[in-house]
């Protein structure tokens, strides 16, 4: 009677679609991971460093990611800022050279880092 | 050293390196290696089958011929046996040699410049030779797959198989000998083993569609389930040797497809049956 039920009623969702979505989500991750140019902690340090010559953020507050949307990728930078408080941008010119309060290890921005 | 070189158009045949991978354990690949190897000597290329398992003899057993061993793989890279010391001739098929590995736990025994020279010294005898890799991305399978010209990927329609699968495709893409010399890449191909129709259309498992655009490799062959797989390795006989058998046929479906031809696919479809059953019986 199952039988029956299942053949006129049809479940939308099989278990064989939530599987290939489940590995095409996946191996999109997995794959985008693998692939990661080594320049992306790179990237990100140099925009904590700028971002924070305005905004007091912290380190987790930027995340940079390569994902892939349809046949693109797509470079995805996500930075919050919600309830930071503005800085006084400093001095065109002045850089990194201009003592930041925030500054820390953040000033060098053009480190060679590589993995 | 005595080999059975010689026959004058063999220099004009570039021997092909064949791998039988798939990442994931339990998948088919012994089962596919013995299949493939007996196919391609049943068409009538001087083919050898290497077990790389090293540490895990079991080639041996599925061709039937693990009385038969006297030295293996690492006594050869090792120097202390020669090649024709070690292979062992088949004895329903005279173009089909087995070459079994070792059952030493030294891990690292297999070493690479060892395999290149044995690999060398192979193609001058044989036309194909299938390397049936162990499981895992470990140093076992690595060299398995590192001097391949093709791959055959070994996937069933299941996720943790087609995740496996797929890592191991951008291994070969990136660490095998080909993508290191940035010569023309390994040929990958999917072979997926263990489809059972019927559960695809009941929608109880991944269509051959789906996992072909998930991996996005061209298809080489569709092994439906079939207990005649079971029985075969039960008498140490490769499938493709029992010609009832679906699993067997496909098989060979997928050899001539491997050498050029186009046959169509068969067994994807489920066996037809009444509509009183459809809606009451039970397999």
């Amino acid at each position: 009677m199952m039988r029956l039920l299942n053949f006129l009623f049809p479940a939308r969702t099989t278990s064989a679609s939530i599987a290939k979505e489940r590995l095409k989500i996946v191996l999109a991750h997995e794959r985008a991971g693998s692939k990661a140019p080594d320049f992306l902690p790179k990237l990100q340090k140099e925009l904590i460093d700028v971002v924070g010559r305005y905004v007091e953020i912290r380190d987790d507050m930027i995340r940079v990611n390569l994902g892939q949307a349809g046949g693109t990728s797509m470079l995805e930078i996500n930075i919050e800022i919600e309830g930071a408080k503005a800085k006084n941008p400093p001095p065109i010119g002045g850089l990194a050279a201009a003592s930041s309060p925030a500054g820390g290890s953040r000033n060098h921005g053009s480190r060679p880092k590589r993995r | 050293m005595s080999l059975i070189c010689g026959e004058g158009d063999r220099e004009e045949f570039l021997a092909k390196v064949v791998v039988v991978t798939s990442g994931k354990g339990g998948v088919g690949k012994t089962t596919t290696s013995a299949a493939f190897a007996a196919g391609l000597a049943l068409r009538g290329h001087k083919t050898v089958v290497i077990d790389f398992d090293v540490g895990l003899r079991n080639l041996d057993l599925i061709m039937g011929c693990e009385r038969r061993v006297v030295f293996d793989f690492i006594n050869v890279i090792n120097g202390d046996a020669n090649l024709n010391q070690a292979l062992i001739r088949d004895k329903r098929n005279d173009n089909l040699y087995i070459f079994p590995t070792s059952q030493t736990r030294d891990k690292d025994a297999l070493k690479r410049e060892g395999v290149e020279r044995v690999l060398d010294e192979l193609k001058q005898q044989f036309d194909y030779i299938v390397c049936d890799s162990p499981a895992g991305i470990e140093h076992g399978a690595i060299t398995a797959l590192y001097f391949a010209d093709s791959a055959v990927i070994v996937t069933n329609p299941e996720v943790s198989s087609v995740r496996d699968s797929d890592r191991i495709i951008g291994i070969l893409s990136s660490r095998s000998r080909r993508a290191e010399r940035n010569d023309p890449p390994v040929e990958i191909q999917l072979l997926l083993t263990r489809y059972d129709p019927g559960r695809v259309a009941r929608g109880e498992m991944l269509t051959v569609e789906d996992v072909g655009e998930i991996l996005s490799i061209p298809l080489l062959g569709v092994i439906p389930e079939s207990e005649s797989v079971l029985r075969a390795s039960n008498t140490g006989t490769p499938i493709v040797f029992d010609e009832e058998s679906a699993a067997g046929r496909a098989y060979l479906d997928a050899v001539a497809r491997f050498l050029g031809e186009q046959r169509e696919m068969r067994f994807v479809e489920p066996e037809r049956r009444g509509f009183f059953r459809l809606l009451f019986g039970r397999a």
